[in-house]
Parts: structure tokens; sequence; C-alpha cells
């Protein structure tokens, strides 16, 4: 049974009662990307205590994996990070195929790196205009965000079926073909995504309100990022070269070029650019895959869908999810339902850091560091 | 299950909403021509006491719609002198309420039109409709708006402070009523014409901030408490500003009332460039100030954080419902009005036209365009940057603002004193801009902003 | 880092360019302005868009004409488990392959389309239909065998390369089963005749020839 809130360990040992004012941020709030509670501890303005409170959205998904077959749970993967299912996917389905050992053909692995970029594209998007709608730009940049992400979402409708539970990649490959005219589509969004990036540069960077509001706030070492074991653009706006396409070769990325922007500072601003120059980048990869998509077939022939059982044995795979680094732990025993499944939530991980990066901030800046953390309650919940 | 039934009264209007929802353009046009038929009728009845006096009424305001309204007061009070036979103090009264009735009227109508237009244009810069469901491009909204605030019930908090909780958005709206008679919309067209018309002008804003502790303290909620504290701090911050702004003006045309001030913007330079102080250096960068101060005193973005959303609180305004939040809504609106009506006067030149061959449209038409021309301008800020956090807030008012004030005023000095040679523009300018750059610098190293550079990895 | 001398308020300015671009261009063209005033216009979903299934009938007889055997497939790997299938069972209690009652329950179907994936007799399909709206969620949002059953021809409207396809694959099934089907009639029929002509031969040797009797006269 947890201890109730007010005796949990405080970070400083003289908390005087008088002055300090203590309030709940959510679970309802405009602004707090899902369910999520903060209890924050307030001297005046400045924070002095925070501890989330979560699970607000917890779903049994790794129990009910292990009643499931392997199969079943895919589309349950679609719902822990719901902006990046198809991430979610890809993540799961590397997993299984670690464990069965299944290959996966040289279409497929092509059609999983253009459909994960363009995930991260989405994402970051959205992650754009969340972040000023936190700070309270009346939903300009989230309307322009979010017209250039359904641009994606459609693309994503016209193959999977589904504009965000696309359920889509299977254990040895992908579940169906591109349909006609969907290469030349994703061309045209691809073409136009770098006029929205400039466009929105144009309208948010130099933008002196947001940069006072975010330069200097939330500064995260990158030691202390390290220690915690945060990643994706979290820890690479401390200034860590971390990235997993870079370090595990998974998929293909080692056939692109592309570079992995890094920070200096740590702080909200830098993480907002990070993800900028992220879109950027993965723009670069999106056009060497347009270009080299080459024939042949996308499941392999020796994958079962039905009925799969592993052989005695353990994985742990991980992608590097818009997020940050999502894993998938599998113990298998023959049996048609895993052992143990067990999924690394980035979104979780890097929220530990939560209270360190606030404390001695304005309340107004919670809001922000929460919204620069880029966190989905699905994710963290499960 | 969800109850069908619904109030009788409901049932017996129902097919009228219908009607109205689904012909909106029908439903415009027999609401006018209805207006029209019940006018004329009005009017043709009236005339019978006397006359030919409507008519000359009309007929004179005709021939000069340059002093249309004051033309057609004066007919209509001839009317009732000699149709009706008013007494003199009879007259006087009546007198009084046309006036008020006329301002409530158009400011009315325009605070309507101002609540749709600004949902309309916020909703085009964002790439969607604004309302347009009800009535045809959502013209009736602000009347569903209206009905939807008097239905709702109005819920004062248990501990609450009854008579301050009612008082508050009363004590805010009433100075923003009386801003707008001191006004000058057309050449002696000022409802009142005050020899200290700044001054007062300046009182009134401060009395609405007693409003804004009223409604906080009288709410007994902590969180309304703060938010109250927050919003008085940034208006009280802010009056400076504006106090400086307006004070170069002042100083420039010797006079503190608005109709003077309006006067001594008449003529053209070059016979094209109209002499209205907007467009000296030390006049923009005070309009400029002015209307940043302006956006700050109605509470509007940047400077919103009393009404943030996504903030802690909702701020002074939390525990209201009903129709006192449809009056705190309505002070905020035409509080917005009679500032821009302000920065109107003091710095575009009031009723004046821009260019000598447009003078032909009367001088209230202009006033008014040019006070909706700088609502619009308030409302494009507003969808276009986020909200300023509180420290910024003071910060920027009293690091920048109050030192560019009396920058301004030493160049309108300057400016003044030159006798308008280009010697006095050019010093003028560099007066004004010398300090914006220099204070520009101090504000970002307070929050070291710099334009940072990435790199990238190595592999 | 050096702060170079920019002039405050420039961003801001430049931030207000682009809402300006936005607020003109969303009266010109589509780009900036693609809000489809739903219900009167309706966008067209693509042809792959998949919301909850539905049961596909050949000919005319909705129920005889379902493809569905009622091998209870799909009830089985249905991650949230919302379908309820009983099977038709004849007099003698045999099996046959119909199915009496095919509920699928709306309110908890994920649209995950495993049911699709799984089954081996192209029976059922994902339709894309989601305007299911309504004031209660039993009667109107479990649906039965009669809702779910529709025509192929409706399958061809929704999804026309996806039906062609299948329709394809169900004609070549046909093929080769027929082609089977008549080797295996050929090969039972060889076998017969192979086996008469047989047992013509041994009957020809097992019977004595007849004496010539006749002759000795």
């Amino acid at each position: 049974m947890n201890p109730p809130v007010s005796d949990w360990p405080t970070r400083s040992a003289d908390l005087s009662d008088d002055g300090i004012l203590e309030i709940s941020m959510g679970p309802q709030h405009p602004s707090t990307h899902g369910v999520f509670r903060m209890n924050v501890k307030l001297d005046g303005e400045t924070v002095v205590w925070l501890k989330p409170v979560f699970g607000y959205l917890h779903r049994n998904h790794e129990k009910l994996a292990e009643k499931m077959s392997y199969l079943g749970s895919m589309p349950y993967t679609d719902r822990l990070d719901y902006f990046s299912s198809l991430s979610n996917n890809w993540a799961y389905a590397l997993s299984v195929e670690k464990l069965t050992g299944i290959e996966v053909p040289e279409r497929a692995e092509y059609l999983r790196v253009l459909l994960a970029e363009l995930t991260r594209l989405q994402n970051h998007s959205a992650f754009l205009g969340f972040l000023l709608g936190d700070m309270g730009a009346w939903g300009s940049a989230l309307m322009y965000a979010f017209r250039e992400r359904d641009l994606i979402l459609d693309l994503f409708e016209s193959l999977t079926g589904s504009r965000m539970m696309c359920n889509y990649m299977r254990f040895g490959g992908c579940r169906c073909d591109l349909p006609e005219g969907w290469l030349g589509q994703a061309r045209k969004v691809v073409d136009g995504f770098p006029a929205f990036l400039d466009e929105m540069e144009q309208l948010l960077v130099g933008n002196e309100i947001l940069v006072a509001r975010t330069q200097g706030v939330g500064v995260l070492a990158g030691a202390d990022a390290i220690n915690a074991g945060l990643t994706g653009p979290m820890l690479r706006a401390s200034g860590v070269d971390y990235d997993i396409r870079k370090v595990d070769h998974y998929g293909i990325y080692d056939r692109f070029d592309f570079r992995v922007p890094l920070g200096e500072h740590g702080d909200t601003y830098d993480r907002f650019m990070i993800r900028l120059l992220e879109m950027r980048e993965s723009l670069k990869i999106l056009d060497a895959v347009l270009r080299d998509l080459p024939e042949g077939p996308i499941l392999d022939p020796k994958s079962k869908s039905r009925g799969l059982r592993p052989p005695v044995g353990e994985a742990y795979t991980r992608v590097e999810a818009p997020k940050g680094e999502l894993g998938f732990y599998l113990i298998s025993d023959k049996s048609p339902e895993p052992y143990r499944y067990r999924v690394r939530p980035p979104s979780l991980i890097n929220l530990t850091l939560l209270e360190d990066m606030c404390l001695g901030s304005k309340i107004a800046d919670v809001m922000v560091i929460l919204g620069s953390i880029d966190i989905v309650l699905g994710e963290v919940d499960r | 299950m969800l109850p069908t039934e619904t109030q009788p009264q409901t049932q017996r209007i129902r097919p009228a909403l219908n009607f109205a929802a689904r012909r909106p353009w029908c439903t415009l046009a027999l609401l006018i021509a209805a207006a029209l038929v019940v006018g004329t009728g009005v009017l043709f009845l009236l005339n019978l006491k006397a006359p030919g006096l409507l008519t000359a009424a009309l007929m004179d305001a005709l021939s000069d719609p340059g002093q249309a309204p004051v033309l057609l007061k004066q007919g209509l009070l001839n009317y009732l002198e000699n149709g009706w036979s008013f007494a003199p103090w009879m007259l006087e009264l009546t007198s009084i309420f046309m006036v008020i009735g006329t301002l409530l009227a158009v400011f009315g109508v325009i605070f309507a039109l101002t609540s749709l237009v600004e949902r309309k244009v916020l909703a085009r810069i964002q790439n969607r409709f604004g309302p347009n469901r009800v009535g045809p491009w959502g013209l009736f909204q602000p009347l569903a708006d209206a009905v939807k605030m008097l239905i709702k019930e109005d819920i004062v908090p248990t501990g609450a402070d009854k008579v301050l909780h009612l008082l508050a958005p009363i004590i805010m709206l009433v100075p923003a009523l009386l801003v707008l008679a001191i006004l000058p919309y057309g050449p002696g067209m000022a409802p009142i014409e005050l020899g200290v018309g700044i001054l007062f002008f300046f009182a009134l804003g401060a009395t609405t901030e007693v409003g804004v502790f009223m409604a906080g303290w009288g709410s007994n909620n902590k969180y309304s408490l703060i938010g109250a504290m927050r919003s008085i701090a940034q208006m009280i911050s802010y009056e400076i500003p504006l106090f400086l702004a307006a004070l170069s003006v002042v100083m420039l045309s010797g006079s503190l009332s608005p109709d003077a001030i309006v006067s001594a913007q008449s003529g053209y330079a070059f016979s094209f460039v109209p002499h209205w102080f907007v467009f000296t250096p030390w006049g923009f960068a005070g309009f400029v100030l002015f209307f940043t101060a302006a956006l700050a005193e109605s509470n509007r973005s940047p400077f919103d954080l009393p009404e943030g959303e996504s903030e802690l609180v909702a701020g002074h305004m939390t525990e209201y419902s009903g129709f006192k939040y449809a009056v705190f809504f309505m002070a905020e609106y035409i509080g917005l009005l009679g500032i821009c009506g302000f920065a109107v006067a003091l710095f575009l030149g009031g009723w004046h036209a821009p260019l000598p061959w447009l003078e032909w449209i009367p001088g209230y038409l202009w006033f008014f365009i040019k006070l909706y021309s700088l609502v619009l301008l308030a409302i494009w800020v507003r969808g276009t940057v986020p909200r300023m956090r509180g420290d910024h807030l003071m910060g920027f008012a009293w690091k920048f603002m109050i030192p560019m004030g009396f920058a301004i005023i030493l160049a309108a000095a300057v400016w003044h004193y030159a006798g308008g040679g280009v010697l006095g523009w050019v010093a003028s300018a560099v007066i004004v801009l010398m300090p914006y750059l220099a204070l520009g610098r101090v504000v970002s190293i307070q929050y070291p902003a710099s334009r940072r550079v990435y790199r990238f990895s190595e592999s | 880092m050096k702060n170079p001398l920019t002039l405050p308020g420039l961003g801001i300015l430049k931030g207000m360019a682009v809402t300006a671009r936005n607020l003109v261009g969303s009266y010109y063209g589509t780009k900036r302005l693609h809000t489809i005033s739903y219900p009167e216009e309706r966008l067209a979903l693509p042809e792959n868009s998949r919301n909850f299934p539905f049961l596909v009938y050949d000919g005319e007889d909705a129920d005889g004409g379902l493809r569905c055997t009622a091998c209870r497939i799909c009830e089985k790997e249905c991650p949230p488990q919302v379908i309820t299938i009983v099977p038709e069972r004849d007099e003698n209690g045999k099996l046959t392959k119909h199915p009496t009652v095919f509920d699928i329950d709306l309110n908890a179907c994920m649209s995950c389309q495993i049911c699709v994936e799984v089954c081996p007799f192209e029976s059922i399909k994902m339709d894309s239909a989601f305007e299911y709206s309504s004031f209660e969620h039993v009667e109107s949002l479990v649906l039965h065998k009669s809702d779910l059953a529709k025509p192929n021809s409706y399958y061809h409207d929704i999804k026309p390369t996806e039906a062609t396809a299948v329709d394809a694959n169900l004609e070549a099934e046909r093929q080769r089963k027929a082609e089977a089907a008549a080797k295996k009639e050929a090969a039972l029929q060889a076998k017969k005749a192979a086996a008469a002509a047989k047992s013509a031969a041994a009957d020809a040797e097992k019977t004595p020839p007849t004496p010539d009797t006749d002759a000795s006269d």
C-alpha cells in the first residue's frame, strides 16, 4: 500500500507550513498531455517540491499480453505511444524476430524505415504544436502542425487502414504492400515538408517571448541524464551523443546518411530545437528511401502469424522511437503466449527527472518543462 | 437514457429556432424586413404629431453628412419641442438619454460584432472556420452566447463576500463605459467635452483595478486571489508606460482635452502626409508603447497571464458564472475599445481623414475605421505570440517600457524645439532608437538569450 | 555566447507575417483551410480504410450464401474477444458448415483486423462505415448475423482492388478444387475400370473352357 502523499520524503527537510502552498495540477488539466497529475509545493511562485502521480491510464497491457498470442498483442502495442504506433509495432516485431530467428526481406526493411521516419515527423510536429499550446499561443502553431501531420496520417490510412492504430508490422515483414499511387503521394508530402518547417521556424525560433520562456528553463546536465537512464531527444539536447539508430544499426539505418543534432545547454529551447533539426534529418532519410525502394516480397515466407511458438529463450530489442529508447523484453517458454512481456517506456523513464528539472523554477515553467519532455500517458501507464 | 421531454416554453419557440437554423439568410432578411416595416409605421404615426419636422430633420442630416448625428439629434429635439411640447428641462433630459442610448447601442453592437470577429479572425489564422453554424457567417453567434450566459445558474460560493462578489463586475464595467463618453468621435461630437479628459481616463483605468481585486478577494478562493494579485500587479505596472506615452502627446498639444489633441493633428504636410503624431519618430514609438501597454491593461495576449487557461488558475474570474461572467467579458472588450479609441485620438489623428481627397467620408466613420483596425491588430497579435511569464512581464514593463517612455518624452521635446527642421527629426529618431537597442540588449542579458548554433555528432 | 545586435521585437514581427500569410491564404484554395463541413460534405475514405468487420455473402441469399463456415478461428484469435459464434448443427447433431449465431460487439471491437487476416475462407472483411452512434450500447452496438451480412457487390463497392483479388483467389481455389476433384474422379474411374478389367480377366481364368461335344456326332 503506498504511503499517503504527505509522507513522501521531501527534498528539503525544513519546509515550514506557512507560506508553502500545496496544489495538485491535474489530472484534468488542459496541458498535461493526458491524465497526469503533479503534486507541487510552491513558495510564492517558486517550486520547492514536485511529485508526479500517474497510473490513470493503466490498462494492464503487459499482463494481457501473457494471455494472448504473439499476434494478438500487436494491436495493443499500437496503443502504447498512440502517436507513434508504427515505431511500437516495429520494436515488438523486432523482439519476436530475435526470439524466432525470422529474417526480413529487403523491401520490408525499407518500408519499415520509411514508416518509422514518417512517424517521427508527425510526432515531432505534434510536439511543436503542443508545446506552443502549453505556452498559451492560442493554438496557431498547433493548427499548422496538425495540418501537416494530417497529410502523413492520410498516408498511413491509405496504407494500413487506420490513421493512428496502424497494426502494420508482422513478424518477418509487413502486413500488406503499398497501394497504387501511394509512393507518389508520399513523395509529395515529403517534398512539401521543408516549406512547413521553414514556416514554423520563422514563426517560432526568433520569437522573443518563446526564447525568454524556454532558454535557461529546465536545465538538465548530460551526466544527470545518463545516470537517470534518459534517452531520445532529451538526452541529445543535453549534449550526449547517443542515437540508437547509430549505435545499434538496427534495420538498414547504416545505409542512410543522416546526422544527429546535439544540444549544448540542455534547456527547453534546446529540446525544442533538437526536434526541429531531427525532422530535417528524417527528411533526408525519407528522400533516400523513396528513391531506393526495391521490389520484392514484404513478408518472409517462413513466418507464421497464427500459432507462433517461438523457441525457449529471451530477447530484448530496442528502437529509437520518437520519444526515446523503446524496448521490448520477451521471455518465451514455447507456448503460444509469452511468459513475460515487458515494455521499456521512454516517457516514463524520461519523467523521473521532472522534479530535478523543476525545482527552483516558477510554476509557469512547470508546464513548459513537462511539455518539452514530450510524454504520452499511454506509454507511461501502459 | 436521456429524458426527451423539454420545457413547454422551449417547445413553443423550437419551431422558430429550427427555421432560423435551417434557413439563416431567410431569417436575416425577414428580420430586416420586419424592422423596416415596423420602423416606417412608427415613424409615420409619429410624423402625424408635427408634420414635416421629422423629414426636415432627416434632410438636414443628409445635407451635411459630416455632422449628421448632431443635426439629427437637434432635429429630433426640435420635433419633440413642437410636436409634443416638451419643456426645456425635458428636452435636456431627452438629449442626455439620446446620447447615452446611441453610445450604448453603437458600442453594444460593436462589442457583439467584435466577439464574433475575434473568433472568426483567430480561426482563419489557425486555418479553420470560426463559428459558422448559427446564422450566415455566424452572425447570430453573439445572440446565442448572450442567451447562454443569461440562462446559466448564478453560483456564488459559500463563504464568499456576497456584496463584493456582486459589485466587482459592476465596478469593472462602469468605468469602461464612462471612458466612452469623452472620446471625440467627430468634429464637435464628443459627448462630453472634458477639459481634463486624459486625467479622467487614467483615473477610470485605476478604478477598474479595484474591481479586479474585489473579484479576487470576494471569491473566497486562494487561486482567484493569486490570480487577482498578479492581475493587479500587471495592470499597475503597465499604467506608467501608458501614461508616459500619453504625456508626450499632451506636452506637444498643450492640453489635456482629447478634442484639442485631435485638433492639433489636423492638416497635411506636402499636401498628402497627415499631421498625425504617429508619423513622427517619437509619436511612432509612443504609439507602439501605448498599444502594447493597452494590450496589457486589457489582459490580452501576450499579457493574459491572469486568464491563462494552461497556467495555474483561471484568475479572478474563476468563481463567476452566468450573467456576472458576461459582464466581465463585456467590461474587458469595452475597456479594449475605450483604450483603442484613446490611442486613435492621441496618435492616429482622431476623426481626421488620412488623405485630402478622402475627406468626404464623415469623421465619425474614420474614427470607427481606425478604432477597428487597432482591434484587428490586437486580434492578430493574440493569434501569433505565446503568453509571457509573470516575471518577464514585470521586467518588460519596468526595465524596458518605462525608460523608453522617458526617452520618448525627451525625443518629443527635441522635435518640438527644433522647430520642424530635418535636424529635429533626425535627432528625435536617434533619441528613440538608442535606448530601444540598448535596452533590448539589457533585457535579454537578464535571461541570457542567445542565438544558438547546434553541432552534429561526428559519426 | 555573444548576443548580436538585433532589433528586439523583430522575431515577433516575423511571426506575425506568418500568421498574416495564413489568414490571407485561408481565403484562397484549400491548403490553408482544409476543414470539411461535416455532415454536409464528406471526405471519400481511402480504399484500405478499416473500421468494423462484416460478413460477405455470395449471391442473393443473405444467410445461405455466407462464406463463413463457423470454423471459429476468428473468435479464437480476436484480441478483445468480441466475436461470438454458435455453429449450426443438423438433426443428428452433426456440425453443418454454417453459423447460427455470429455476434460482434462493437463496443469493444478495436478494428485491429486480425479476424480478417486469419480467416481461411475470405468470409469476414473490414467495412469502412463509421456512423454507428446511438443512444444505448446493447441493442444497437452488438451486431448480429443479419446486420453483419453484406453482399459481395457491397464489398466490391467499398474495396474494389481487394475484392477483385479475393474473387480471383476464390476462383483459383475453386478451379484447383475442381481440378483436384476431377483428377480424383478420373483416378477413381481408372481404378474402377482397372479393377473391372482385372476381375473380368480373373473370371475368364477361373471358368474352365467348355468341352467341344457337338463335334463327335
